[in-house]
């Protein structure tokens, strides 16, 4: 795991600027720092050394020297496309997973892409061919991002080290902007930055000196919705999941370093950990972030599963103040404003992970996307079944029961539940049916943007344009694979994997893997019928039968507990940081531009003074607080206006 | 004079629409399907008839039906105190 920059074109100086780009990465790969540069081409790396300590150094060349590469990640099945690559006359000079890429890419182009089963993002300067090549893997998990500058194409693992190009600066871009209000992330290729974006996932970039064309090598598909099953046997299908599974945390162990493991108590992580536990000849070492509160909790869980493996488990303590605390730090890194505080413990624990020594972590990421874990796809099917009876006064009581640890909704009568969960309801055909009350109720933070930002905005609609992409046989899909659709293609990467995933481990330089991401498993749940997934209201139906030998019967038949951070209230109160009272103070959200400054101030006290708030204030807390930091970071704008004034 | 409609307007612009007095709130406009209030609102739009009206809401009362616009919740306040006062 690694971080590189670049660029392909004609430019001057490029040594230093390679330098600067790199060195706004550091953190990515604190190991090893290396250069190569061409006539109208270069590559810097920043290397956190995993396989091949010794003899992996990058940007690595073949031996024609006519290809050279800068590689972020990890290819987990190198071993085997090695084998066969030797087995065809293939000499390897290193024992790197980078170099298998090289003589993959030599034999077959960018057609090698398909044979990747990895985490990855990478540039090939292709000398021969005169051309760079960029690509990364399936899911997303590792980031690549591209600008245009006078006819250059420059590239980077973050955007921090775009910022280094001379001429290229930062400017919100305010279609992401309501994108991230609405959908909690900006819809790829955009990024929050104006012109620059982001390389999608499963897809390869190829610049020439003539054109730049991009195209996906791969696409997340579901069957037809009437197309008769191919797996109708629950044993069968649950017994194929657990050795797929399995094989991907065997895959996912492969390293010159220790392994260790993410343990949040759910279903999840403690699958991930058990099977890694039984693979690994070490002591496993695990990983859990603790929260003062009750209602994000999950400590008693994570000390069950950790005894039961026999675990080496460190916690650390979110507690009140921290979030605050590391907020900052969390924004400059996720390199986006954002509506959630999640991020922020997340980033605490890799620094745990850090101080413990280790570089790498698998995860339970990813599972409840492919096996239909979240809360949405229960909603969507109550949503449904209410929409069919609209009169019933018992069919909405249903929601009572997904929502157990919202003691709020749970006093609701009928028709308040009714009336909460109804958007949308009637249009069962919408693409967007099962997200639709998330986007609308999310977007009501939008009350505070600023007048100039509406008029910018021309009534932009991020959620009519977030149906405009979807594929064509999307409407074909049974409505629980189109809901899994828009989890997995869209916030998976565009939040889950990014602004929680990579940016905050790598901040610490810590290398995340997702073994319920590995491709054949996403291949074979988006081929399982919906109602293995999600079996009445019973969610990751399949997969806990998979499990059912391997982890404890407390942790496998609990109802998933989302996880969540305390939000508004973290930031206010006795002990509210300066940095706080600045950025949302009138002047520093006036001179921003972006949000009505008097209603900021009114929702600031208003969770000072109730910190109860609901979800589209602390959404519009979080999201116009990190807006500003954002802009104070990347811009330079300054949010302590108010003290000047 | 301030009228029982006028104080629920205000309520509502100062609490969920945070003092934007630019925003048309029309007096018969669902809360709800207007995203002005959600769930955790519903407890403090009771916790303000309570405290300002006198009136002790029992959960029958807390339905959209008496609570979902300026006009409805006005109508249930006035309703609730002619009540009281007989």
């Amino acid at each position: 795991m690694c971080g590189f920059g670049g660029y392909f074109g004609s430019i001057r100086d490029a040594e230093a600027l390679l330098a600067r780009m790199i060195a706004a990465i550091a953190h990515r790969g604190p190991d090893e720092q290396g250069k190569f540069v061409a006539p109208d081409a270069g590559l810097g790396h920043a290397r956190l050394s995993v396989i091949g300590i010794g003899d992996g150094q990058q940007p690595m060349s073949d031996v024609s020297g006519n290809l050279t590469i800068a590689f972020n990640g990890e290819i987990f099945n190198y071993l085997e496309l090695r084998e066969g690559l030797m087995a065809k006359g293939r000499r390897f000079r290193t024992s790197s997973d980078t170099e298998v890429i090289l003589h993959l890419y030599d034999e077959m182009g960018e057609d090698c892409l398909p044979l990747l089963n990895g985490d990855f993002a990478f540039a090939i300067w292709d000398n021969r061919r005169r051309r760079m090549v960029l690509a990364r893997d399936r899911m997303g998990v590792r980031p690549l991002f591209y600008t245009n500058k006078d006819g250059v194409l420059y590239f980077a693992s973050e955007i921090k080290a775009l910022l280094k190009v001379p001429g290229i600066s930062a400017e919100i871009d305010p279609i992401a902007l309501d994108q991230i209000f609405t959908l909690w992330a900006p819809i790829a290729p955009r990024t929050a930055f104006r012109n620059i974006y982001e390389l999608e996932p499963a897809s390869v970039m190829i610049a020439t000196q003539e054109e730049v064309t991009v195209k996906r090598y791969w696409h997340l598909d579901y069957p037809h919705r009437d197309a008769p099953p191919k797996l109708t046997n629950e044993d069968d299908a649950a017994e194929e999941l657990q050795a797929l599974l399995s094989d991907a945390v065997r895959l996912r162990m492969r390293a010159d370093v220790p392994v260790g493991s993410y343990l949040s108590g759910g279903l999840d992580s403690s699958l991930v950990s058990a099977l890694a536990a039984g693979m690994t000849p070490l002591q496993l070492q695990t990983f859990s972030v603790t929260f003062d509160s009750t209602e994000h909790d999950e400590s008693a869980f994570q000390t069950e599963m950790a005894s039961a493996l026999g675990a080496r488990h460190r916690t650390i303590a979110c507690q009140a103040g921290d979030i605050a605390g590391v907020f900052p730090e969390v924004i400059r890194f996720a390199e986006r404003p954002i509506i959630r505080t999640a991020p922020a413990p997340l980033y605490q624990l890799s620094g745990l992970v850090r101080q413990a020594g280790l570089k790498v972590v698998l995860t339970g990421e990813g599972a409840d996307e492919v096996f239909a874990g979240y809360d949405i796809f229960r909603e969507a099917r109550v949503r449904r079944f209410c929409g069919r009876q609209p009169a019933s006064r018992m069919r909405p009581k249903l929601f009572r029961r997904l929502y157990p640890y919202l003691p709020g909704l749970q006093q609701q009568s009928v028709e308040y539940l009714s009336a909460f969960f109804g958007a949308g309801n009637a249009a069962l055909d919408d693409p967007l049916f099962s997200h639709r009350p998330r986007f609308k109720t999310t977007a009501a933070a939008k009350i505070f943007f600023s007048g100039d930002l509406r008029a910018t905005l021309k009534g932009y609609d991020a959620a009519e344009d977030l149906v405009s992409r979807l594929p064509q046989a999307f409407s074909l899909w049974h409505p629980l694979h189109q809901a899994q659709f828009l989890e997995t293609s869209f916030l998976l990467p565009g939040y889950i994997l990014s602004s929680q995933g990579d940016r905050m481990a790598m901040a610490h330089g810590i290398e995340g893997r997702f073994p319920f991401l590995d491709p054949r498993l996403v291949e074979f749940a988006g081929r399982l019928p919906p109602e293995m997934k999600l079996k009445g209201l019973v969610e990751k139906h399949i997969l806990r039968k998979a499990a059912k030998h391997l982890l404890p019967s407390a942790i496998r038949e609990r109802t998933k507990q989302p996880y969540r951070a305390p939000e508004a209230r973290s930031f206010v109160g006795a002990g509210e940081l300066d940095y706080v009272r600045d950025a949302l103070s009138e002047a520093s959200i006036a001179a921003g531009g972006l949000f009505n400054a008097k209603a900021v101030a009114n929702l600031h006290e208003k969770c000072r003074t109730q910190p109860a708030s609901g979800f589209r204030d602390n959404a519009a807390f979080v999201g116009i607080l990190s807006t500003q930091l954002w802009q104070k970071n990347f811009t330079g704008q300054e949010v302590s206006a108010a003290r000047a004034a | 004079m301030i009228t029982i409609k006028d104080k629920v307007r205000a309520f509502i612009v100062d609490n969920f629409l945070f003092g934007d007095t630019s925003y048309e709130l029309a007096d018969t406009a669902s809360l709800i399907e207007n995203d002005i209030i959600d769930s955790t609102a519903v407890v403090e739009l009771v916790a303000f008839i309570e405290d300002n009206f006198g009136i002790a809401m029992v959960d029958s009362d807390i339905v959209p039906a008496n609570l979902d616009s300026v006009d409805r919740i006005s109508s249930f306040i006035k309703a609730k105190a002619e009540a009281l006062a007989a």
